[in-house]
């Protein structure tokens, strides 16, 4: 039972990541007809926002420490933050601490930017081009991105933790009468898991209770008619590609701390986050956060040592034994609407 | 000419005679000289070369002919490679039996994965196939290689031991990949003046491979079954309308190409008796993709230039280190020497793949014709008004639909 | 395979006369007239540094071609001479090797198999490299190990972990420097038991794939002799970038000691996990959860951050090391560097010092002389104390260290801090071990080429 249990978690904390990032493409896709490869790259360089925050904000000059030596015998240049400075080291310290959290607040303008950059830059001229053109050319874009930040932040993984007070696990066996660590698990990924439901709420309540998300949801629809009914549809797709970008780019920034980001992270969920949307259902919302969390959970399933003596591998492909049956018995997903990209 | 017609045989002509004396073409530089790190002219190289050239060739028949992308090709060039050196591991080390025995396997994994991909088109049919080639790389990683069934060997990659039977091998055959006794790393070095230009037998073996499946598939485009695979990407719908059934032809030529992937995987194997499973992982699977659009889909030529070219970025330019670059660039006064490195640095050596990327988005922004468009269109500037005219011309004669 | 040399021959024939008027055919590019493949002939001599300059190792990969760099200048007498001044063969005297200028070109191995070969080849067919040195696994270093075999040049291997290496796989062409799985085990082993004593529970996460293998079986062999207990050993794919679902079963399992037979990214990640599932602040059986890893780097330090403070493993060198010869190196690595070298940038820095020498003592660069040379050798000055290159299966004896993640480092580099130096004897093997192929394994023949 309490196996069952932790692993329900799991699997809710894993489709979380893939929940937001398939969110993020199929609102792409949804309204602008592009399959965009780049988004996987999207994510990574949420994530290297909050690493950018953390080196901003940990910008320092050198004090020499007589008292101490480095490596080669030579007094030891010791780095102070500004920011403890100008604050004091207590609030200094604490502002660096937080610097994930806050990556929110810096993540959100950049991303929209970037996706705005890509979209007017780049995406527009593809709109006429065929799905291989599009999958093609964001695919080459992935590559250049992802090398852009490996050539100024390396190859290694940089360690971004989560604030004192959000890291460390919590009982929650115990809080509900089993016995005492029965069922552990890490406080941020409870918070990752309810900053991403937040997020998906707001998606959604954004598209039904406003007059913009109305008419991008018509527009989704059928694009030519809300057109003829001279509504600039373009530049609201255009701003969807932002929030798109933006959803992305946090669900990166808020999963630094799980596992320290590096350059080729994008690449390693792209794969199966395009898994997940056609599983879902090409350009259906509802099916993307649905397959998120349903994959995630199969995938920590899979990953028992009940599952893997059973049958032996299973956790390796999983994921992909999924997508192949799936699409096998119900080609539009499992919530896509009849006629979208079904052949 | 060899049943071309004029335009088709002047290519085929003018492919054989690249592919014979590469090793001239690409050597262009004294061995000595500093524009020596450009050359490509040595046989691994070269080989590579031509084994990619015929994967890109294969996976071409798929997608420039039919439209159908598949993410997941490098399945069956790794499924090509483990037949071989199976082949080499019990039989013996003639690269023939191994060749013709990894084409036959990769046509069954080809018959099985297309079967079911083929079900479904577009993007579907992508991710099916990147499903299948990922569920194949998994497998062979670690699942096949453990201690007990060991198919692949792993991480190691699968290789020839002395210890396995190799029953038809026989003293005085040599301990490698051989065809028929004559072993495919014999080499002649040339040496003229300052150049050295090195002729392999195992290149030669790719290069007449090459040649042949070059020549299939011409015949392949030029023929009734390329018109119907044509129309299947023209338009699927109205295939369908005409009481055609489309799926045999398709399921043909991913078949078809599946066993050029696996022949360029038994050859690679053949010039080098070992399979790594990274041969099937998804990039691999992406970097053909590379290929075909970077030279140009649905061209001849196109899919052997773009192979060369990636391949040419990735064991020449990758070597390029900033040792090579000051060197270079010496004979500049020092701050500008200093500049001119820090500015190439970021695309050549470990930045290889940057540079790869830039090309490729390039290309497909402003060429998707590939090089092979670049080429026509340098070609058209040249011949101005001549070739206009006979541009007109020929929009003319085609018929209206 | 020895018998390769025979046949090579009879084409060799053939060829002469096909080829009459050209250059004989020759295995390999080599000059027609020289013995062994890529004989050196005019005044300098090309060394390959085959190291993964993209993907996740990238950053190794520039450590070690850093270190080698810093090795070629020594050579040529550049620089401080560094270990040359340290070293107790006095072969070397600053004048290259053999007198010849030592060049140097570098190839990116991806850390793929295939690639590695490719760039492994494109330095012998095309620059001419008279030896291969490098790479950052080991995959990557059994498969150029068995291309220079075929090649008849020398392999130097970089940092290769696994006991297959030089166990079922050594070749008589290849060296490894490098410490392995076995020695872990076997270095780790009293550690553990002096600081969790003789009664502990362990579950064992491992990468699913060769060394991962390799590691566990050296590992739960070392501990079980210990008596420890292994209640479980899980295998998780090389691909997995998330191990909550294999961490979150740990505690419910009875274990009280986390085993991670993870390198690189995976085991930054996993490390991170199990912090973040907070297994260190448990108390199971009565004893506070540990967490080992047995093979330790400092970039994967760097990259788990914070979450090492405490965690016990296993390492081929330290920069903290107080020996001259490790003085020596670092000093002139962190002057002209200004940062401390890594534990496989010492590994490819020493391996090219002792080519070097090897060739000098030789007075050759026959591949199957300097093999002659490095069989057996026994050093010191170069780190680690005294050093012996055992003869049967090429692999490199000297003392191993246990290090711990430092509570309260002062740097970014002194995150790791040396718990013990396991003496030689205690990680010593016979060359037949079952874990290193058994009595079939064997070295073969050692191959000149040409």
């Amino acid at each position: 039972m309490d196996v069952i249990l932790l692993q329900i978690l799991n699997g809710l904390d894993k489709g979380s990541a893939y929940a937001l990032i398939a969110l993020g493409l199929t609102l792409i896709f949804g309204t602008l007809g592009v399959v965009n490869f780049a988004h996987g790259a999207l994510f990574m360089i949420g994530a290297f926002c909050a690493v950018t925050l953390q080196r901003l904000l940990s910008f320092s000059h050198t004090v020499v420490d007589e008292t101490k030596t480095d490596f080669l015998g030579n007094p030891l240049k010791v780095e102070k933050p500004y920011i403890e400075g100008w604050f004091g080291p207590e609030i200094g310290g604490a502002i660096i601490e937080w610097s994930v959290p806050l990556a929110i607040l810096f993540a959100i303008p950049v991303m929209v930017g970037v996706g705005f950059a890509m979209e007017r830059g780049l995406i527009k001229h593809f709109y006429k081009r065929p799905h291989a053109d599009q999958i093609l050319v964001t695919f080459g874009l992935a590559i250049v991105l992802q090398e852009i930040i490996k050539y100024f932040f390396g190859a290694n993984p940089i360690p971004t933790p989560a604030p004192d007070a959000l890291s460390g696990s919590v009982d929650l066996g115990a809080m509900i009468g089993f016995e005492v660590n029965q069922i552990i698990y890490p406080l941020w990924r409870l918070v990752y898991f309810a900053f991403a439901a937040l997020i998906i709420g707001a998606v959604f309540a954004f598209l039904q209770f406003t007059t913009f998300g109305m008419v991008v949801r018509a527009g989704m629809a059928d694009r030519e008619t809300v057109g003829l009914l001279g509504i600039n549809i373009d530049r609201r797709f255009t701003i969807m590609f932002g929030i798109a970008a933006a959803v992305a780019g946090l669900a990166g920034v808020m999963y630094t701390p799980i596992n320290p980001p590096n350059y080729h992270m994008g690449m390693d969920f792209l794969v199966l986050s395009f898994v997940v949307v056609v599983v879902g259902g090409m350009g259906s919302l509802p099916g993307a956060v649905l397959a998120g969390f349903l994959l995630g959970i199969l995938e920590s399933f899979a990953s028992t040592t009940w599952a893997t003596t059973t049958i032996p591998g299973i956790n390796q492909v999983i994921i992909y034994l999924v997508a192949i049956i799936v699409l096998l018995t119900r080609p539009r997903g499992l919530m896509g609407r009849k006629g979208v990209m079904e052949d | 000419m060899f049943g071309l017609n004029k335009k088709d045989g002047l290519l085929f002509l003018f492919v054989i005679a690249i592919t014979l004396l590469a090793p001239f073409l690409l050597n262009p530089f004294p061995t000595d000289s500093a524009m020596a790190q450009f050359n490509a002219g040595y046989p691994d190289l070269l080989q590579r070369f031509a084994i990619f050239g015929i994967f890109a060739i294969g996976f071409n028949i798929l997608f420039g002919l039919t439209g159908y992308l598949s993410f997941g090709h490098a399945a069956f060039l790794g499924v090509g490679s483990y037949a071989a050196v199976w082949m080499f591991k019990l039989f013996s080390y003639n690269v023939l039996p191994a060749i013709v025995f990894a084409v036959i396997m990769a046509a069954l994994f080809s018959v099985l994965i297309g079967y079911i991909s083929l079900r479904r088109s577009g993007i579907y049919f992508s991710i099916l196939t990147l499903a299948f080639a990922q569920m194949s790389f998994a497998l062979a990683y670690s699942v096949l290689s453990n201690p007990k069934f060991n198919l692949t060997n792993g991480e190691t990659g699968l290789q020839v031991y002395d210890t396995d039977p190799q029953i038809f091998h026989r003293e005085g055959l040599p301990d490698l990949p051989h065809l028929f006794g004559l072993s495919v790393r014999a080499t002649y070095e040339l040496n003229l003046g300052g150049w050295s230009f090195t002729f392999n037998l195992g290149y030669y073996i790719c290069a007449v491979i090459m040649l042949i499946v070059f020549y299939l598939a011409i015949r392949l485009f030029r023929s009734p079954f390329g018109m119907m695979l044509r129309a299947i990407k023209s338009n699927n719908t109205r295939m369908t309308y005409t009481g055609l059934n489309a799926k045999p032809y398709t399921l043909a030529a991913f078949v078809i190409s599946g066993m050029y992937a696996g022949l360029a995987g038994g050859l690679l194997a053949a010039m080098d008796p070992l399979a790594g499973a990274e041969r099937m992982f998804w990039t691999a699977s992406g970097e053909v993709v590379l290929m075909t659009i970077l030279g140009g889909a649905g061209t001849l030529i196109g899919p052997v230039l773009g192979a060369g070219l990636i391949k040419y970025m990735e064991n020449i330019v990758s070597k390029i280190n900033d040792n090579v670059l000051h060197q270079w660039f010496s004979f500049l006064p020092d701050g500008f020497e200093d500049v001119m490195v820090t500015l190439i640095h970021p695309f050549v050596g470990k930045g290889w793949n940057l540079t790869l990327g830039v090309i490729f988005m390039l290309v497909v922004i402003f060429l998707p014709g590939g090089l092979v468009e670049g080429g026509q269109r340098i070609a058209r500037l040249f011949t101005g008004r001549r070739g206009r005219a006979a541009k007109r011309k020929s929009t003319q004669s085609t018929p209206a639909e | 395979m020895s018998k390769s040399n025979l046949t090579r021959r009879g084409v060799l024939k053939t060829g002469a006369v096909a080829g009459a008027g050209v250059a004989l055919p020759t295995i390999f590019t080599a000059s027609s007239a020289s013995a062994f493949t890529n004989e050196p002939t005019g005044g300098t001599v090309t060394l390959g540094f085959n190291v993964p300059q993209t993907g996740p190792y990238a950053e190794e990969g520039n450590d070690e071609l850093l270190a080698q760099q810093l090795a070629v200048e020594h050579l040529n007498g550049e620089g401080d001479g560094g270990c040359l001044n340290t070293f107790s063969s006095k072969a070397l005297k600053g004048n290259g090797i053999l007198g010849k200028k030592v060049t140097f070109v570098t190839g990116d191995t991806q850390t793929k198999s295939d690639a590695a070969r490719a760039s492994a080849k494109s330095m012998i067919e095309k620059d001419g490299a008279i030896m291969i040195n490098g790479g950052s696994s080991s995959g990557v270093a059994v498969a150029v190990q068995g291309l220079c075999q075929e090649a008849g040049i020398i392999f130097m291997a970089g940092l290769t972990h696994a006991n297959d290496t030089t166990g079922k796989d050594r070749k008589a062409n290849g060296f490894r420097h490098f410490f392995n799985a076995y020695m872990s085990g076997a270095a780790l082993a009293p550690v553990l038991a002096k600081e969790m004593g003789n009664d502990r529970r362990a579950y064992h996460l491992t990468a699913d794939y060769n060394w991962g293998w390799t590691q566990e079986e050296s590992i739960v062999a070392s501990t079980e002799a210990l008596g420890w207990e292994t209640v479980n050993t899980v295998k998780t794919p090389l691909a997995s970038t998330d191990f909550s679902s294999y961490i979150a079963p740990v505690l419910n399992s009875g274990a009280d000691v986390l085993v991670l037979n993870h390198y690189g990214g995976n085991m930054v990640n996993s490390l991170t996990n199990a912090i973040q599932f907070g297994l260190l602040d448990k108390v199971v059986n009565g004893k506070d959860f540990k967490i080992v890893v047995p093979l330790y780097s400092e970039l994967m330090a760097a990259g788990a951050g914070e979450n090492i403070k405490g965690v016990l493993g296993s390492m081929n060198w330290n920069w903290q090391l107080q020996d001259e010869g490790t003085r020596a190196f670092v000093k002139s690595f962190g002057e002209k560097y200004g940062k401390p070298p890594s534990n496989s940038a010492q590994t490819c820095y020493a391996q090219v010092l002792l080519y070097a020498d090897a060739v000098e003592r030789a007075g050759s660069f026959n591949p199957c002389a300097v093999v002659e040379a490095l069989e057996g050798f026994e050093f010191d000055g170069l780190g680690n104390g005294p050093t012996l290159y055992r003869a049967e299966d090429h692999q490199c004896f000297k003392d191993v260290l246990v290090v711990r993640g430092a509570q309260n480092p002062t740097t970014q580099y002194d995150t790791l801090e040396i718990v013990e130096v396991t003496p030689v004897e205690q990680v010593t093997y016979p060359p037949n071990h079952p874990m290193f192929g058994g009595d079939e394994a064997s070295l073969g023949e050692c191959n000149p080429g040409a």
